[in-house]
């Protein structure tokens, strides 16, 4: 009997570690099918570097450099913004704060982690963007300045909470030789404790960028949603993932434009998988060293 | 006059009184053994030395330290500078997770005693030379240190604090992580060292304490039971505690 239950529960785990590697590849299969067979009717190249994107007139013409440039900039914009403070709070917290502010600013940092975008999005379009408007002197607030603002802030408190922890976790050992050399606690950080804990920041960084690249309501909801190249950050830009998210229900099910989208999304996914694999490539190289 | 002269020292980890009013004069350019059982307190007292133990939340001190007959536990004491003179070694062997190279350079750099690079590679070359680890390691000091054997590890730990030339060293049981062949070989290097520097070592292992020391203080309970010559403490003790432990009967 207990030979049963045994093998029943490993077989019940075995089945739920694999359904993650089916819904993987069966959202990657739809993806290539709905998006491969695009590719074959309007060509690969042309939808990459085509400089406009008019899917509802006719003719259509379906050029998501715009879209990319848009994601791209926001996605710079924010991490400019959101790597230094967040390194920075995580250094906080972790060496400077006494313990009782410590744990306040830490659960404050995880309750902003929950925020639902929209929210943040709503905030955003209230606050920011007239402040942004009035302050630069721009026709409209809603740029991707503003985007990479809001987006930073989404970013932050994962940067936080995971640098944190690898901060944390760099052992104390470490430290007493470097302050045993002599150095004050500043040089022991910098020299030290950040170089030992640099493979977790870039994983908590990778982290915030993969949450900027891929959130869509706060970005659709404060950056303008003009597709065309910017020209700088102040100018209004819309995102790939802002695009199928407004598209996607006034396209027809089926046709050209329908699964542009999935094209888009495909050229997303594809962006993600890079990110991600640069950063393992990276970690690992950081390991071997 | 002593190189350390330690006066009614205490030390206190929150409500635990860990060193009970310690004396003891250590001299120049000699190697002095701290044997005692666990918890006696000799690493505590070790590391009074050069302050780290500051970083011991709840950890506080009445008494004195003087070195060259300057109180370290004055309030005007450079903890920085202090440490620069009063280099320490570990337990366990902690190189800093950077090249081999960075990790002798690191004492010179944080101390500001040099930024030229010329100067800062013939430091390192040297601090190598004087561990023996030069012979093995210069193709390669652009490695990452933790690809080193432990022993060469901690030999490059040693090296590191040559670096920055100072008057003491600490050894907080140096040997304890490695085998017994590369603790020979320790043993040695220690030996070689003593002419330059005042070397402190703590120890569990007392053939170890006999081997390289010329003076062992015995230490029990956070007191401070015997210090004498080397041969006297293993041959003669005076106390009965002391002869007790160095002939097996406990600890």
């Amino acid at each position: 009997m207990r030979k049963i239950i045994d093998s029943a529960i490993e077989t019940i785990i075995f089945i739920c570690g694999m359904l993650s590697i089916v819904f993987v590849v069966l959202i990657f299969g739809f993806l290539f099918k709905e998006g491969f067979s695009f590719f074959r009717n309007f060509g690969i190249l042309k939808f990459v570097t085509g400089h406009f994107w008019y899917a509802a007139s006719d003719p259509a013409s379906f050029g998501i450099l715009p879209l990319i440039l848009g994601s791209t900039l926001v996605t710079i914009g924010a991490c400019t913004i959101a790597v230094p403070i967040g390194v920075m709070s995580a250094l906080f917290i972790s060496e400077i704060a006494p313990k009782g502010i410590r744990d306040v600013l830490k659960s404050l940092i995880e309750l902003m982690a929950a925020i639902p975008s929209v929210v943040i999005g709503l905030i955003g379009v209230i606050t920011l963007v007239p402040f942004v408007k009035n302050i630069f002197n721009l026709p409209t607030g809603l740029t991707a300045f503003s985007g990479s603002i809001m987006l930073a802030f989404m970013a932050i408190p994962t940067i936080i909470t995971i640098s944190e922890d690898a901060i944390r976790s760099v052992p104390w050992k470490y430290r007493e030789g470097a302050l045993a050399l002599g150095a004050t606690k500043w040089q022991t950080v910098r020299r030290v404790v950040l170089k030992a804990a640099m493979p977790g920041i870039i994983a908590a960084t990778m982290l915030g960028i993969g949450r900027v690249i891929g959130e869509t309501m706060a970005v659709m909801m404060i950056t303008g949603n003009a597709a065309h190249i910017p020209h700088s950050i102040f100018d209004p830009v819309r995102t790939m993932t802002a695009t199928i998210a407004a598209e996607m229900g006034e396209a027809v099910r089926g046709g050209m434009h329908y699964r542009s989208l999935f094209a888009i999304a495909f050229v997303l996914f594809a962006i993600t998988f890079i990110v991600n694999f640069m950063a393992d490539l990276f970690l690992g190289k950081n390991k071997n060293i | 006059m002593s190189k350390i002269e330690v006066k009614k020292f205490n030390l206190y980890y929150s409500d635990f009184h860990a060193l009970k009013d310690i004396d003891i004069n250590i001299e120049e350019n000699r190697v002095t053994a701290m044997i005692g059982p666990s918890g006696c307190g000799k690493s505590s007292l070790l590391r009074s030395i050069n302050r780290i133990n500051d970083m011991v939340e709840g950890a506080c001190t009445s008494g004195r330290i003087c070195i060259s007959g300057q109180n370290i536990y004055d309030e005007k004491v450079d903890v920085g500078f202090l440490r620069k003179n009063v280099g320490m070694v570990f337990q366990r062997p902690n190189p800093f997770p950077i090249s081999i190279y960075e990790n002798v350079a690191f004492g010179l750099k944080v101390n500001r005693i040099a930024s030229n690079k010329n100067v800062i590679d013939g430091v390192v070359e040297k601090s190598l030379k004087a561990v023996l680890l030069w012979d093995d390691i210069k193709d390669k000091l652009r490695k990452s240190a933790l690809s080193l054997t432990l022993e060469q590890q901690q030999r490059l730990c040693i090296a590191r604090v040559l670096a920055v030339a100072p008057n003491i060293i600490l050894l907080d049981e140096p040997c304890s992580a490695l085998d017994p062949v590369a603790t020979v070989k320790v043993e040695e290097l220690i030996i070689q060292l003593k002419d330059k520097y005042t070397i402190v070592i703590v120890t569990h292992n007392m053939q170890q304490a006999a081997r390289v020391s010329h003076d062992t203080a015995f230490m029990l309970l956070g007191k401070l039971i015997e210090f004498d010559k080397t041969e006297k403490i293993f041959t003669n003790p005076s106390k009965k505690e002391t002869s007790d432990y160095v002939t097996g009967r406990f600890g």
